[in-house]
């Protein structure tokens, strides 16, 4: 392989990309595939005590009495601690955002103090010798409740009859009006108005791997170490620091192997922050991690959402206008740092996102619940806007007669159109919007998908096709979180270190969850520098060790830390030719690196092996000129600037059998194009967009969080549960539109969430499809057999 | 004190002998007692898969098998048929189409996989889909590992 020129998307030139393009299986997936990772409960630390919680069994309780005797004699048992005890060492914290105008959110403590407001909040912790013990502690706990009024449907919470947090005055933590204004106007002349209101359900992350975290306090330095399963360290180092009043320099946050994270990893959890603080106090190791029910009881949900939605609609089938009203529930907090107020921040940012209509109307409103909290999960907010603007389409094509192919194509944002402002004042640098309907309608074959579709239900057979079309937010800039006044990083770092034998150590701030992000860098940093990837070693995940960053989220890991890597690959090559010029006494100008040598420039004749470049830098230095000092160490960082976010695009296609005596959809196929920029590894990304479908499917058709209406969860376990197995999913086919971004010299966007969002307006439309001869439509998420056959009505 | 039995049994092959709380099932022991961490634990009621292993050659939950039960079996993790080389078709074929990204389904995944593969027929994409829906995986869209599999089962690239 040889090296990638910049930058690699000039206009009119070829560029030798090195690896970059290449298919390269993950060098760190070896030590996986052999059960020899190392992940949080992987590690043994001496002395290591282990939390339990004892959670809340109330959605909503005034604690009058909690008895921590038994629970202290028991065996095992190291201490037991209640919310003012915690609190003693671990700052509260609120969770609002400057740019997110008149959010609100009371503190929120490690372990609540006096008032439980969710189901599974955690009230006491115990710590033990072994997990076992402490989980025998805490059925030791005797507690005294007085039972409050609960709030758990979300137009109850917006009417205020009962205030969960009286102090704030409502239940709305945060709410956000947008009106480009004609919108009236638009409705009042429009041949064609369509609306509806569409339901999301509440579900998770599930990761495979619970939450985890191990803290490690060290009394003489008054130093904290923590493993944490976290996709941020840098903003958990900032925040252990500030709310546990440790200096930051002494605070260091290590995540090694992470299983599986989609943002359920990015936040402030309070049981992990209690964790650390116990660690303060004990001093001594503190190990917690969630198991599988407490999981579903505090990990963070997501969705919860109901839009009405109208569109405007001229009779040739041209998009006027865009009207939407979207309520959500957050719980009873809103989550730290990023806040609550995102997701339907996304809704109103999104909605309509790939049509090119100009006037657009919102309103939206996030409320509070006593249900377990939400936040920023996989695709956030996209999924939701995706699925309401392709339904609501959808809608106007069947009202005109027109196919929905065609409907899109009348008003998809034309690729040419660039760069262009969205009515939501979303700035697009370039999109791709009908190179990639084109791709798609090629690549499934949708004519004869058509006529194969309406041969069958001659048959009683009911398939449909649905069609979503999407943009998405990756690479974003400090105007997602930094503006906001959260300390949470838009900028990432890579340090290149040329070792004595000729191999190169990538140090990089973003980090690694399994979508392989380090076998990325390790093809920049190979390409760029100009040796075999065999000769990169990366390490990622560890705030003593990388530059400053912030890490995995925003589908951000590869545009912005990729570019670092490939900008210090770069400068390290250039300073290795210093050397290599300085030993051989030609000029610079006349050398290259090529496959792990230094060569020359215009003969490619191997000159140098960078091993031997090596050994007289750091070993002979005495052999070059007095003069002359070699830097084999560079770092480099990169934030995104001119654009808010990087948009991607893509569209997504589902065909789906309905069957119609029981309500079971099966899916037949999907298939996805995406525009993400620059391909870095095909495999990986295909492989990672496949992964998002499935997550996406399985908010259209099995997960949700079911609450009943005392404020209890009541399927939160994995039988009960419902998530995607390989058995019910189909063969998923990919396919690629490259349009770099200029904004950098790699041109990569993100690609981790574009499956997510997409997905689930693809099966719903798909679904709706199917149902179409019996003139029925289902829009309330997941289309669960019982949902389908009532809109047959059936039951 | 907890009720607690003397238990020995050969695990990769090699004898080892504990007292073990009766209550322990079979992964924490191999986890906490062995250090044979390669074995996870994501679900502790049976659903997920990423506690298999093998005991007396067929595949179990080992979070629904306690240690106790497993006195006198001879039981087979990840970390033992990795350096068995039993796994190492599988291993390369998930390297290869990068059927696996966290990594925390995967021991317990390659598990099912060796499963299937001992039955020495040719299976369909369908039947392979069917072995696996034990074994969640919810990084990866379940495709490439299908096609890792069946590449390994059928001998096909």
């Amino acid at each position: 392989m040889g090296k990638a020129e910049l930058p690699l998307h000039a206009p009119g030139t070829q560029v030798d990309r090195g690896y970059i393009g290449e298919s390269v299986p993950r060098p760190n997936a070896q030590r996986l595939l052999q059960g020899r990772g190392a992940f949080i409960d992987d590690l043994r630390l001496p002395r290591l005590a282990h939390v339990a919680f004892f959670r809340s069994p109330h959605a909503h309780a005034r604690i009058k009495k909690l008895d921590f005797e038994k629970a202290r004699r028991a065996d095992g048992v190291i201490g037991v601690f209640d919310g003012r005890a915690v609190a003693e060492y671990c700052k509260p914290w609120v969770a609002v955002l400057g740019h997110l105008k008149g959010i609100k959110s009371p503190p929120q403590h490690a372990i609540a103090i006096e008032r439980a407001c969710w189901q599974g909040e955690a009230l006491a912790a115990v710590v033990a010798e072994s997990r076992s013990q402490a989980e025998d502690a805490v059925a030791l706990i005797e507690a005294e409740w007085e039972e409050l009024p609960v709030v758990v449907d979300m137009e109850e919470s917006l009417q205020n009859k009962t205030t969960i947090h009286p102090e704030l005055g409502d239940n709305i933590c945060f709410n956000r009006e947008l009106d480009t204004g004609g919108v009236e106007e638009a409705f009042a002349k429009a041949d064609v108005v369509v609306e509806d209101t569409f339901h999301f359900g509440r579900h998770t992350g599930v990761c495979l791997e619970g939450r985890a975290i191990l803290a490690d306090y060290n009394a003489a330095e008054h130093s904290l170490t923590v493993y944490q399963a976290t996709q941020a360290p840098h903003m958990m180092q900032d925040i252990f620091s500030r709310h546990l009043g440790i200096p930051e320099a002494n605070v260091r946050v290590i995540a090694k192997d992470v299983g599986g994270s989609f943002g359920i990893k990015v936040h402030v959890y309070p049981d992990e922050m209690a964790t650390a603080a116990l660690s303060i106090m004990l001093r001594r190791p503190v190990k917690f991690v969630a198991d599988r029910l407490e999981s579903f009881l505090s990990d963070i949900h997501a969705r919860e959402h109901r839009v009405k939605v109208r569109l405007a609609v001229s009779k040739t089938g041209e998009i006027v206008a865009f009207d939407l009203d979207d309520l959500t529930a957050i719980g009873p907090y809103s989550v730290y740092p990023r806040t609550s107020g995102i997701e339907g921040n996304q809704v109103v940012n999104l909605t309509g996102g790939p049509y090119r209509h100009q006037k657009y109307r919102a309103k939206m409103n996030v409320v509070f619940t006593n249900k377990n909290l939400t936040c920023q999960y996989r695709a956030v907010g996209h999924p939701i806007a995706v699925a309401l603007t392709e339904g609501i389409v959808d809608l106007a094509a069947q009202k005109l007669g027109m196919d929905p192919a065609q409907f899109r194509k009348i008003n998809l944002i034309a690729d040419d159109a660039y760069p262009y402002t969205f009515p939501s004042g979303l700035k697009f640098e370039q999109l791709s919007h009908h190179k990639a309907l084109d791709l798609l309608l090629k690549t499934m074959e949708y004519s004869k998908l058509r006529d194969e579709q309406s041969r069958l239900r001659q048959q009683g057979i009911y398939r449909g096709i649905g069609i979503a079309a999407m943009i998405e937010v990756t690479n974003p800039s400090p105007a997602f979180y930094g503006v906001g006044g959260a300390r949470i990083s838009a900028q990432d770092g890579a340090t290149l270190r040329l070792e004595p034998t000729g191999m190169v150590t990538v140090m990089c701030s973003v980090t690694e969850q399994g979508q392989g992000t380090e076998a990325a860098f390790a093809q920049i940093a190979a390409s760029a520098v100009g040796i075999s990837i065999d000769k990169v070693k990366v390490i990622t995940g560890d705030t003593g060790v990388t530059p400053y960053g912030g890490g995995t989220w925003a589908s951000r890991g590869a545009g912005i830390g990729g570019e670092a890597v490939l900008l210090a690959g770069r400068a390290l090559r250039s300073n290795m030719l210093d050397v290599a010029a300085a030993m051989l006494k030609m000029d610079k100008t006349e050398l290259d690196v090529e496959k792990n040598y230094v060569v020359n420039l215009l003969t490619r004749e191997k000159k140098i092996d960078l091993a031997e470049l090596g050994r007289v830098a750091y070993f002979r230095p005495d052999t070059l000129p007095l003069d002359f000092q070699s830097e084999l160490t560079v770092t480099r960082h990169y934030t995104p600037r001119q654009y808010a976010f990087a948009f991607t695009n893509g569209i997504q296609a589902s065909l789906v059998e309905v069957d119609v005596e029981t309500g079971f959809v099966q899916l037949l196929k999907h298939w996805c194009v995406e525009d993400s920029g620059t391909v870095i590894n095909p495999m990986l990304v295909d492989e990672q967009l496949r992964g998002g479908v499935v997550q996406g499917i399985g908010a259209a058709l099995f997960e949700e969080c079911v609450y009943g209406p005392d404020g209890q969860l009541l399927n939160g376990n994995l039988a009960d549960y419902l998530v995607p197995m390989a058995g019910e999913m189909p063969d998923i086919v990919c396919a690629h539109i490259e349009t770099p971004t200029r904004q950098s010299q790699l041109g990569a966007k993100g690609v981790g969430e574009a499956g997510t969002a997409g997905a689930p307006g693809a099966v719903m439309n798909a679904i709706n499809d199917a149902l179409l001869p019996f003139n029925a439509r289902v829009t309330a998420m997941p289309f669960t057999p019982e949902r389908i056959l009532k809109a047959l009505k059936k039951v | 004190m907890e009720h607690a039995n003397d238990i020995t049994l050969t695990v990769n092959g090699t004898r080892v002998s504990r007292r073990v709380p009766a209550r322990q099932h079979l992964v924490d022991f191999l986890r906490d007692e062995l250090g044979l961490t390669g074995s996870h634990i994501g679900c502790e009621h049976g659903v997920c898969g990423a506690c298999t292993v093998r005991v007396n050659g067929e595949i179990v939950r080992g979070c629904l098998m306690l240690a106790v039960q497993a006195d006198g079996c001879t039981v087979d993790t990840i970390e033992g048929l990795s350096d068995a080389k039993e796994l190492e078709a599988l291993q390369k074929a998930f390297h290869e189409r990068n059927a696996l990204q966290c990594g925390f389904c995967t021991p317990g995944m390659l598990m099912a996989a060796l499963d299937l593969t001992k039955k020495n027929t040719k299976v369909t994409r369908e039947e392979i889909r069917a072995h696996i829906s034990g074994n969640y995986c919810r990084c990866t869209g379940y495709q490439a590992i299908v096609d890792a599999i069946e590449e390994v089962v059928n001998g096909q690239g």
